[in-house]
């Protein structure tokens, strides 16, 4: 049975409809891609599962609850935690206290402090210093250690190769590799194909709103892949 | 010695103005939103406390331990029923309907205790003294009132730098939505964080109605010297709020020494000096607020 469903989600900023009719479904412990060009809507499908746009409550069903449209504090209660675009670090907040703020409402589960700082210890080693002094990969590596700290049944994380180094991106994508063996459903969103194709089991392509491709990586050829992508 | 006894008096006038700015303070740090009722919130709290004094017969010192739970159960409906409606539609809704409680709370002041002037009697302490030798010699009540000052700014810089609250306190002061995201109630946390302010200003507003008198009408200089005390200390410091309140009690009782009328003055002189010599406050965290 699924553990996440989108049901014919719609979705708009004012007047301006960002998703037409977009449906997907994650498995428990599946790890799901939403690939696309930029602006195809993949941030508005995880936003909207988080709770943090305004959709129907049957739009978004996980765990089988109507969970539409949020509000996203009372979502990650239920174990639906975000990793934001942009890794959106609290500035003032130096890195321990960063992951503890992840941890807010106390949701059981494998992860602690220890076990992030055990994933990442670069993160140990500046764990006083404020989150923003860090660089762009520890801040991603941060979003990823405060996201973990929340204990997520499914973990949404948007954008993670956005303005890293290769390298790092390949580091961060082992990373993530390891934390869903574990169990964790996991959604991805990247424009970079390459990474999360082998990460995942079901693929999602988003292209002007709409889903243009679904299917298994293996399943799906490159050229089909580009088709879907880039509408050619 | 003479005017060290003044510097004193200032200093401990200070602790009383950092009371009233704390709440101020910690209001504007979380949500950015600047409460004009502060002023009269605390005269409504002084009101209170003479309502329990006159009913109960307690000291005014012990119904705090009553007026300062109302008053935060008060603040924290306030901002869940009214305030929070206000949120995301930019900066002069807040402003209009804090404005508009103020008027409120002055007129049924007016209307339920009259124009009358009040004081709290707290029986003898006000006018006990503590001897420093050398001729010099402290209220023991306006030492309680720094030393109160003192340590509830303590204990509220400990609550934000050490608990969970405090760290939800930040982080959405820094970045809301992603707080949201982070688990962080926003609403029912600006519900807390007004409910912290209007507790410790119910308290400055107990100590003020023990020192001096005050009526319906008093609020409105409260919240002009709270104003003057954060913009001296500087926004987003705790510390330069108990500094700033120091430097406008002490600028106050100085120019009074000088001459019985320009007390008030100066203290507004210092303030604008402050703002035009170093407009970002004696003490800020560098932290630019947009």
């Amino acid at each position: 049975m699924s553990l996440l469903r989108v049901r014919s989600l719609s979705a708009f900023y004012g007047s301006f409809q960002a998703l037409f009719d977009v449906s997907l479904e994650a498995d428990e412990g599946e790890t799901v891609a939403v690939i696309g060009a930029n602006g195809a809507g993949k941030s508005t499908v995880l936003r909207a599962i988080a709770g943090a746009l305004p959709v129907t409550p049957a739009a978004v069903e996980f765990d089988g609850r109507r969970v539409g449209g949020g509000p996203a504090h009372e979502l990650v209660a239920r174990g639906i935690v975000m990793v934001p675009e942009g890794r959106r670090i609290f500035p003032s907040l130096s890195v321990e206290e960063n992951l503890r703020v992840g941890a807010y409402r106390g949701r059981p589960g494998p992860w602690s402090l220890a076990r992030v700082y055990d994933l990442f210890p670069v993160l140990a080693a500046r764990r006083g210093q404020p989150g923003t002094n860090l660089s762009g990969g520890e801040q991603q590596m941060l979003a990823i250690g405060r996201g973990l700290m929340a204990n997520p049944r499914v973990l949404l994380v948007d954008e993670i190769s956005l303005g890293l180094a290769p390298l790092v991106v390949r580091a961060l994508y082992q990373v993530l590799r390891a934390v869903t063996r574990e169990g964790t459903t996991a959604i991805l969103v990247d424009q970079d194909v390459s990474e999360i194709m082998q990460l995942a089991q079901r693929v999602y392509c988003l292209r002007k709103g709409a889903v243009s491709l679904e299917g298994r990586p293996a399943d799906l050829t490159r050229h089909r892949i580009a088709a879907a992508y880039f509408g050619v | 010695m003479a005017w060290v006894d003044t510097v004193l008096q200032g200093l401990m006038l200070g602790g009383l103005y950092a009371l009233f700015a704390t709440g101020l303070s910690l209001i504007f740090g979380v949500m950015r939103v600047v409460n004009l009722a502060h002023g009269d919130l605390s005269i409504l709290a002084a009101f209170v406390a003479v309502v329990v004094v006159e009913t109960l017969g307690l000291n005014p010192l012990l119904a705090l331990l009553l007026v300062v739970p109302l008053m935060a159960a008060l603040g924290f409906v306030l901002q869940v029923v009214i305030l929070n409606r206000l949120l995301g539609r930019g900066i002069l809704p807040p402003i209009l309907v804090t404005f508009g409680f103020s008027i409120i709370i002055q007129n049924a002041l007016l209307e339920t205790f009259s124009a009358d002037s009040r004081r709290l009697n707290p029986g003898g302490i006000e006018t006990a003294s503590l001897s420093l030798g050398s001729g010099l010699a402290v209220g023991w009540f306006p030492f309680i009132t720094l030393a109160a000052a003192v340590l509830i700014l303590v204990g509220l810089q400990l609550v934000i730098s050490r608990t969970s609250v405090g760290r939800a306190f930040r982080a959405t002061s820094d970045d809301h939505e992603t707080a949201e995201l982070m688990g962080i109630d926003n609403r029912r946390l600006y519900g807390l964080a007004m409910a912290l302010s209007l507790g410790i200003v119910a308290v400055a507003g107990v100590f003020l109605g023990i020192r001096t008198t005050f009526a319906f009408s008093s609020g409105p200089d409260r919240l002009l010297f709270a104003f003057e005390a954060v913009i001296i200390g500087g926004l987003g410091s705790l510390w330069g709020t108990l500094v700033g309140g120091a430097v406008l009690g002490i600028a106050q009782t100085v120019g009074a020494k000088l001459s019985p009328g320009w007390g008030i003055l100066t203290g507004h002189l210092v303030f604008l000096a402050v703002l035009l010599l170093r407009p970002q406050g004696l003490f800020t965290r560098g932290r630019r607020i947009s």
